[in-house]
């Protein structure tokens, strides 16, 4: 058994896939993750990838502020993505609200909304900042198990269906 | 069925995926380089997949579950009965089912961007399975068999007599590979193309699944090409590893292109291509 766990957890930690949500940034800080894509700094080589899809990554990189209507948003992909899973806040928006905290409409930082794993800071964040908080963040999501399910599929199902029957009701714009 | 055979299915399918995922790690690797970085480690497929296997099941509905499986199953059972080597239509009816059964997956799930890959894989599908019936009508043509035993007797390579059909065969196998500039409904290396057009909404182990079923339909389709340089192991060996570096080259300076230009494109040249290849063959036997 040891050996079977010591190989999934290895393969965690070389194989993490990326969702990047700009949660209302001003632009700086989404360029800088996506600067980590490029044959620079090339995160490839850790096996990282940025995938467009919160059903197959492993880790959310959120930058920006939160404000009532881009919450619902981030909750949603947050929920989307199956167990485990870690989240990083870039940025001094991602992290605390940065300038904008005293804005009329925003909430603060991702942690308003969402449990946040690490704190990336900077105004951008360097690009090897991100990855340092990528490498962090893989320590903690390492030994992390999918929380047990104690409700049965069939159950889980049902509420799905719910959920996709009462879609118009949790539209973010209408 | 005699000892030989079963131990040959048996070694075929543990073999496949292992051989399949270390290709899709040379070809990572390769990909890299072209672009001027360093890239993932050889073994990355194999991390991939694992981690995918370990993570939390989450499904829509029960299809989904179901039909990934049987396109698992439908992929391994190509590769045992290529090791069988039994009739190439039996597997190519077979190939069919699995792929099939992706699509339907992919349609159960009221996700827009799983329904547009799924037709678009359907309209890929549509592309390549025509081309592949003429390339084994032609072998059938130049052995006079399509089963694999009596391709493989034939006493000289059929490449020589078929080069035209092998270009075609190599159609199917982009798109089979999701290389550009075919990979319209979802592409490979995770690049992102309507969210993941088919695989959209599998995710976890059954992602993972799907990845391994892929492995085993690569492999099918370099078998398949391989019979084409059956007579000598340098000539075959010689042979895919140019293939695939073709195909790693193509995927490296070609964009993405239109389903309409996919289907008139390979339409065309394949089966004008075949045409010129068995008209060819007619005036070679006169
Ligand atoms: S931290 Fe600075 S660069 Fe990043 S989104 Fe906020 S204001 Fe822009």
């Amino acid at each position: 058994m040891g050996f079977f766990q010591d190989l999934l957890h290895t393969s965690r930690v070389k194989s993490p896939w990326l969702i990047h949500f700009d949660c209302g940034s001003c632009n700086g800080c989404d360029i800088e993750v996506l600067a980590c894509l490029t044959p620079v700094y090339d995160v490839e080589r850790f096996g990282i990838l940025n995938i467009g899809n919160p059903k197959h990554a492993d880790i959310l990189v959120v930058s920006g502020t939160v404000n009532p209507r881009n919450a619902k948003a981030l909750k949603n992909i947050y929920d989307q993505m199956p167990d485990p899973k870690a989240v990083i806040a870039i940025g001094a928006c991602g992290t605390s609200g940065g300038v904008f905290r005293e804005a009329y409409n925003v909430l603060g930082g991702i942690d308003k909304v969402i449990p946040v794993d690490v704190y990336v800071p900077g105004c951008p964040s360097k690009p090897e900042a991100i990855i340092d908080g990528v490498v962090l963040a893989l320590e903690k999501l390492k030994k992390r198990r999918p929380e047990k399910d104690t409700e049965p599929l069939v159950a889980d199902l049902k509420k799905a269906r719910e959920f996709y029957e009462n879609r118009e009701d949790r539209q973010v714009t209408r | 069925m005699d000892f030989k055979t079963i131990s040959f299915v048996i070694l075929a399918i543990i073999l496949a995926p292992l051989a399949g995922g270390l290709l899709a790690g040379i070809d990572r690797r390769l990909t890299a380089w072209f672009q001027g970085r360093f890239g993932p480690p050889i073994l990355q497929p194999f991390y991939d997949v694992i981690k995918l296997l370990g993570k939390e099941p989450q499904v829509v509905n029960y299809w989904q579950i179901f039909c990934v499986h049987m396109y698992l199953v439908a992929s391994i059972l190509c590769v045992a009965l290529f090791a069988m080597q039994a009739d190439l239509l039996m597997i190519f009816f077979v190939m069919t089912i699995g792929a099939v059964f992706m699509v339907v997956g992919a349609l159960a799930v009221p996700s827009p961007y799983s329904q547009l890959g799924a037709q678009r894989e359907l309209i890929q599908m549509l592309t390549y399975e025509p081309l592949l019936i003429i390339v084994f009508v032609g072998i059938y043509f130049v052995t006079g068999s399509f089963k694999i035993d009596a391709i493989l007797d034939y006493e000289r390579p059929i490449f020589l007599m078929l080069p035209l059909l092998y270009l075609v065969l190599t159609f199917a196998l982009t798109i089979k590979l999701r290389k550009s500039p075919f990979d319209i409904s979802a592409s490979h290396h995770a690049h992102q193309e309507l969210v993941r057009g088919v695989l959209t909404e599998y995710s976890g182990p059954y992602l993972a699944i799907l990845e391994i079923a892929h492995w085993y339909d690569i492999v099918l389709i370099l078998a398949i090409c391989s019979l084409f340089w059956s007579t000598s192991w340098i000539g075959l060996v010689i042979l895919l590893a140019v293939t695939y570096m073709a195909e790693i080259i193509i995927d490296n300076v070609t964009p993405r292109m239109t389903w309409k230009w996919m289907l008139t494109y390979v339409w065309a040249v394949g089966i004008s291509l075949s045409f010129f290849n068995m008209a060819l063959l007619y005036a070679k036997s006169f």
